[in-house]
């Protein structure tokens, strides 16, 4: 069975090297169509009666991904030596057509020709690896054809025209894609066929095509080995470039090299690189570095760009990127200091499908043929992008999905492909699923063998349960919980019994999910890549299946439900004396609102067992948060809003910002304290693999924000530490109310997100949490809407002798890769809730013109950034017609941080309240957005 | 990085049960008392037997059994770069010492007291799992000297990858920096005498890896004794019985 075929390789490891690898050829490797008599068919995956095998060439799989995921497209035989060369390639793809491979429901064939006795061909002298893979792919192709006889029509699928020709001449059925996908007369199919960019077309071609793009617009990428070396001489820098959220004519590159970051200005200068690219870039000289332009709210190039009504950012990885002014307004030459450059290559692509609409056109005479088309994406980093379709008019006014194929010098935008039609702009289901698939948000129904995990419904405590040893039996105890009014998937609750000696036995018992959920079973898998379970304003996508979050875990009002307990013996000064852990079974009795919580907390004439358990509760729960504010705890604040939806339509009915109630402070104080404990616990017993949370101390460049705006109006903050901070940030107490309140959300958005990390990663010191002033934390909490939590509580299991450590967390790489997919997911997360709260903000405005307060958080040169406290939005407010270039009747003070009219009669300050008009207007069709206006 | 595709192939087109190729020979060294060629795929190695013979240093003399010595080295040629190696460096040092307790613990030392047994081991190509063809080499190579022995000593390595148990890894999958588990088996008595790991394993995966090894020791075992089988058919041949 066994052929030893030892083959010589050359690889460049440094230095020249040969390395030789046995090779072993086989016999049992069979041609997967069920049909065939030689052959096992047991792992078959043609279908019965296929007529027609297609077998795909390397750049048929590469290019055209999008085709041969639509199911049309089916009796596939992808080659071993196919899969290797794309896995070179590009990953992304990789994962795409292994994924494919892996659907019960097509019928793609992984034939694994490189190991097969008949169809493994030796690399000539003088042959490219080029040319023998292609040659491999032809003689693979033409063994199916003789394995499977004439009644079969196989037929090789490649858009290079040396193979084909090769192939034609070897006798051997081979078309181009566009010509297979012809035969099969589907129009729809034909738009998702990425046409060839046209630098593989012969010149002619273009010219005849389109005569007025021979311009060459970008200059060229340095080939691959130039920037080696280049890289290796320090003349060029490597890094990922990031586009300015806020203005996609602005680009970083964060480069280690000089330790800076580089900033890119304008499409010339980015040279066809896209946003998430790890690109090579070099410094422009020194002269050629740009002031800043950020002191103009939008930035006019050859596009009409401006900036957007938003939600006000909540951390600094939301807000738009600013930069600390170097050089003076008033100076005739202004050169900045940050070094500015150019993309001289692209290392790696970061292209995917993006979510957006076509921009309106007229329909081309004679429509149904092929119109040419420009997409604009929703996300705003992305540049307009070329398509051609066959279905214009039913696109013009969908939410449509387009990848990107090709950007060549000649053309200003880069050139996709249609991928599908997610529905009608503007229809509030359509742009839920826009955000949700712009944030990478998995909202598909869970599989059968995700569903084939959970226990037979309907579930209850069994008596196994209750005799399990390793679970305490705490159904005696007064346990309820608190949550959001209309809260389904309830994964804590708290008890608090006074003891005889004086002092609090507290607990806190959290849904026990890793009782349901099984490491390596695929719902974990599933949970672990979903991560979270995400907000959304009207909807909520689960991580875990329905019947495990609203009711198997649901901790829910006088049902016996399994629970992991956390329990503390405290004085009535709220140190904590001792602390159990223990898998349990309780019986809430019952299930609080904030607000009913807070009311009986209020309600002096009540004095029943679960109020006085709730008021004791509070009073530890302040003591406990005194001592953390000691300690240097920071309060910030957000602007969160909340809205009223209504039931039928699911339209706003109002919005306002979230109150924060004593209830709600109690609960997070326990909790707070529950994960510190657990995070304790963990990494005492799991010191490099736990999985902990940290918040890294802000930076002063990331603080200059508020310094600066805190300087203007007078006021002196801290920052030298969290305490110090938090002090000065108490202090701050202007005359009106609201003013205490900005400073902290000012406040917050300077700083950066907590992240999940693998304690093993980084060193003790690192650990810390800096908003919480805690040395650690974790989340032990929300296991039901947190994957991180279902980590922890497996780590804590293991911890206390109860449960094996699942082979995962032996794995550090792996650890790490899952802490961050899961920062990943919890920030795609934020940011689809923060997108799904924006685009209810629209459809409440759209027919609701209002006049409201707001306050002036950032100064330009032509008007002001304003916040509305009360919608929790910001936006620009224009005193200069954006149309009307100079203005000149403002001018801005930037030491004052004023804006000024020049007669002095007017002027316009940091932190001021002024009154504005909020109007939905649509300068664009299908592009509402929402306008201020200063009355 | 995949080590197993999802077709269930290795990187050198073998499935995850399958060892590579082996090959041995008997009587390599003419000069020494018994010798062995060991191939298992690319790792090729060479044993040479001398003894019993008379002790050389007399200070090591053990009264009541004979004394076992043995030598492992690597060619220089054995691996892709030629690096001079220096001779007695702390991994050969080892394996020479794993090789030396492994044969002694089947070596019926004590029928031949006062005296000294040499084996000289040497790869000449290294492709991953040389501890095991050093074993095994060493056995063929007694057994060729007429060494009397309990029961022949065969081992083989087994790892995990890919959450896949996989037999005889090459140097590939060994450098991966997995599990490599290596057990050396008495296949006649059924008992382990040399086990060896390197990086961790969960206990109930070990089971599986080892009995996967244990299985490599058979096959290697089967196949020693056909190939001494046939040697000694050719010796008798030779004599003319």
């Amino acid at each position: 069975m066994l052929h030893n075929k030892s083959f010589v390789k050359k690889t460049k490891a440094g230095k020249v090297m040969k390395q030789v690898r046995e090779h072993y050829l086989r016999d049992d490797i069979y041609c997967g169509a069920p049909f065939c008599k030689v052959c096992d068919t047991s792992a078959a995956r043609l279908s019965d009666s296929a007529s027609t095998v297609l077998v795909l060439d390397t750049n048929v799989v590469l290019n055209q991904i999008d085709l041969l995921e639509n199911p049309a497209i089916d009796d596939v035989v992808v080659l071993s030596i196919v899969l290797e060369e794309v896995k070179n390639k590009n990953m992304a793809v990789y994962n795409r057509i292994r994924a494919i491979c892996s659907n019960s429901l097509r019928k793609f064939f992984v034939f694994s020709n490189e190991y097969h006795r008949d169809t493994y061909v030796k690399e000539m002298s003088g042959e490219t690896k080029n040319d023998r893979n292609d040659r491999a792919i032809r003689v693979a192709t033409q063994w199916y054809q003789s394995h499977l006889g004439d009644a079969v029509k196989v037929l090789l699928i490649t858009n290079d025209k040396e193979n084909k020709r090769k192939a034609t001449e070897e006798g051997i059925r081979a078309e181009t894609v566009e010509s297979y996908v012809k035969s099969l007369a589907r129009s729809d199919l034909l738009d998702l066929v990425v046409r060839p960019s046209s630098e593989d077309v012969d010149m002619e071609e273009v010219e005849d095509l389109r005569p007025s793009k021979r311009k060459v617009i970008y200059t060229e990428h340095k080939p691959m080995s130039e920037i080696t070396s280049g890289l290796h001489r320090g003349i060029y820098h490597q890094g990922k470039l990031r586009v300015n959220r806020y203005n996609p004519f602005e680009a970083y590159v964060g480069s280690e090299s000089i330790g800076d970051e580089i900033t890119i200005y304008g499409r010339t200068n980015m040279n066809r690189a896209f946003d998430g690219d790890i690109v090579a870039v070099e410094l422009l000289p020194q002269d050629q570095w740009r002031e800043e332009k950020s002191l103009s709210i939008a930035c006019d190039e050859d596009e009409d760009e401006d900036e957007d009504v938003h939600l006000a950012p909540s951390s600094a990885d939301d807000a738009p990127r600013t930069i600390p002014q170097q050089g003076s307004i008033g100076e005739t030459n202004p050169i900045s200091s940050r070094p500015s450059g150019c993309v001289v290559g692209i290392i790696k692509r970061n292209w995917h499908s993006y979510c957006g609409s076509l921009e309106p056109m007229p329909m081309p005479a004679g429509s149904g043929g092929v119109a040419h088309a420009l997409f604009v994406s929703k996300d705003r980093r992305i540049p307009k992008i070329r398509i051609q379709t066959r279905q214009l008019e039913n696109l013009l006014d969908k939410r449509i999905i387009v990848a990107v194929d090709s950007w060549d010098r000649q053309s200003r935008y880069p050139s996709g492909h249609y991928v599908r039609t997610i529905g009608e702009i503007g229809d509030r289901d359509t742009e839920s699923e826009v955000v949700l698939i712009e944030n990478d948000i998995n909202s598909r129904p869970f599989s059968s063998q995700v569903l084939a995990c959970l226990p037979p419904l309907p579930w209850s405590v069994s008596s196994v349960d209750l005799t399990n040893p390793i679970r305490q039996d705490l159904r005696n105890l007064r346990v309820f919980s608190v949550d959001p009014p209309g809260c389904r998937d309830i994964d804590d609750a708290l008890h608090c019994t006074a003891l005889p000696n004086g002092n609090f036995e507290v607990g806190v018992h959290i849904a026990d999910v890793t009782n349901f959920v099984h490491p390596g079973t695929p719902l974990d898998e599933e949970a672990a890549q979903r991560g979270t379970s995400v907000y959304l304003v009207e909807r909520r996508i689960d991580m875990l299946p329905k019947p495990l979050t609203e009711d198997i875990c649901s901790l829910r009002a006088d049902v016996e439900r399994l629970a992991f307990s956390v329990i503390w013996e405290m004085t009535p000064e709220a140190d904590i004396l001792s602390t159990k852990y223990t898998k349990s079974v309780i019986k809430s009795s019952a299930a609080l609102s904030y607000v009913e919580a807070q009311a009986r907390m209020d309600d002096s004439r009540l004095m029943d067992p679960v109020t006085t358990d709730l008021r004791n509760m509070n009073s530890l729960a302040k003591k406990m948060r005194l001592r953390r504010i000691e300690k240097g705890a920071l309060t910030l604040a957000s602007a969160e809003v909340k809205f009223q939806i209504d039931t039928e339509t699911h339209d706003p009915l109002d919005i306002g910002m979230y109150q924060i109630r004593e209830a709600n402070q109690m609960v997070e104080e326990f909790m707070l304290a529950a994960n510190v404990s657990v995070a304790e616990q963990i990494l005492r017993s799991f010191p490099s693999c736990s999985l902990l949370r940290r918040h890294p101390t802000p930076t002063r460049e990331m603080l200059e924000p508020l310094l600066r705006t805190a300087a203007v109006i007078g006021l002196h903050l801290d920052v030298t530490s969290s305490k110090a901070l938090a002090d000065s940030l108490d202090h701050a107490v202007g005359d009106d109310p609201y003013f205490n309140k900005l400073i902290r959300i000012l406040a917050t958005r300077c700083m950066t997100q907590a992240v999940y990390f693998c304690s093993g990663d980084l060193s003790p010191p690192e650990y810390h949490h800096y908003g919480l002033a805690a040395p650690l934390y974790t989340h032990f909490t929300s296991p039901i809407r947190r994957y991180a939590d279902v980590i922890v509580h497996r780590l804590l299991a293991a911890s206390l002798g109860i449960f094996k450590l699942p082979p995962i967390f032996r794995d550090r790489p792996q650890l790490t890769s899952i802490s961050d997919n899961l920062n990943y997911r919890h920030r795609n997360a934020q940011m689809a809730g923060r997108a799904s709260v924006e685009l209810h903000t629209l459809i409440y405005f759209r027919n609701r013109p209002t006049d409201t307060e707001a306050r002036i958080v950032k100064i330009r040169s032509n008007g002001f950034i304003v916040f509305v406290p009360k919608y929790g939005i910001e936006g620009p407010v224009y005193l200069i017609p954006r149309t009307e270039k100079g203005g000149g009747e403002w001018y801005v003070d930037e030491q004052q941080q004023k804006i000024k009219k020049m007669d002095g009669s007017l002027s316009y300050s940091i932190l001021q309240p002024v009154t504005i008009h909020m109007e939905v207007v649509e300068p664009q069709p299908h592009r509402p957005k929402l306008q201020l206006t200063l009355i | 990085m995949e080590y197993v595709s999802p077709e269930g192939l290795r990187l050198d087109g073998r499935r995850p049960m399958e060892m590579r190729q082996i090959r041995a020979e008997i009587g390599a060294v003419a000069k020494a008392d018994g010798s062995a060629v060991f191939e298992m795929g690319n790792t090729k190695v060479i044993a040479a037997v001398y003894g019993p013979r008379e002790v050389q240093n007399k200070s090591q003399l053990i009264g009541d059994q004979a004394l076992v010595r043995c030598e492992y080295s690597m060619a220089n040629f054995s691996t892709g770069d030629r690096r001079r190696k220096q001779k007695g460096d702390r991994r050969s040092t080892e394996i020479s010492l794993v090789i030396r307790q492994t044969m002694e613990a089947c070596i019926m030392t004590h029928l031949m007291p006062r005296s000294q047994i040499d084996i000289y081991v040497q790869v000449l190509q290294a492709d991953g799992g040389t501890r095991c063809a050093c074993i095994n080499a060493a056995t063929l190579a007694l057994a060729d000297a007429g060494i009397p022995m309990r029961d022949l000593v065969t081992s083989c390595s087994a790892g995990y990858l890919n959450s896949t148990p996989l037999l005889d890894l090459n140097y590939v999958e060994d450098s991966a920096g997995g599990p490599d588990v290596t057990v050396g088996i008495l296949p006649k008595l059924d008992k382990v005498t040399l086990f060896q790991m390197d990086s961790k394993l969960p206990i109930d995966i070990l089971d599986n890896v080892m009995q996967l090894a244990i299985e490599g020791c058979k096959a290697v075992a089967n196949y020693i004794r056909e190939i001494l089988l046939e040697n000694t058919k050719e010796l008798e041949y030779r004599r003319g019985v």
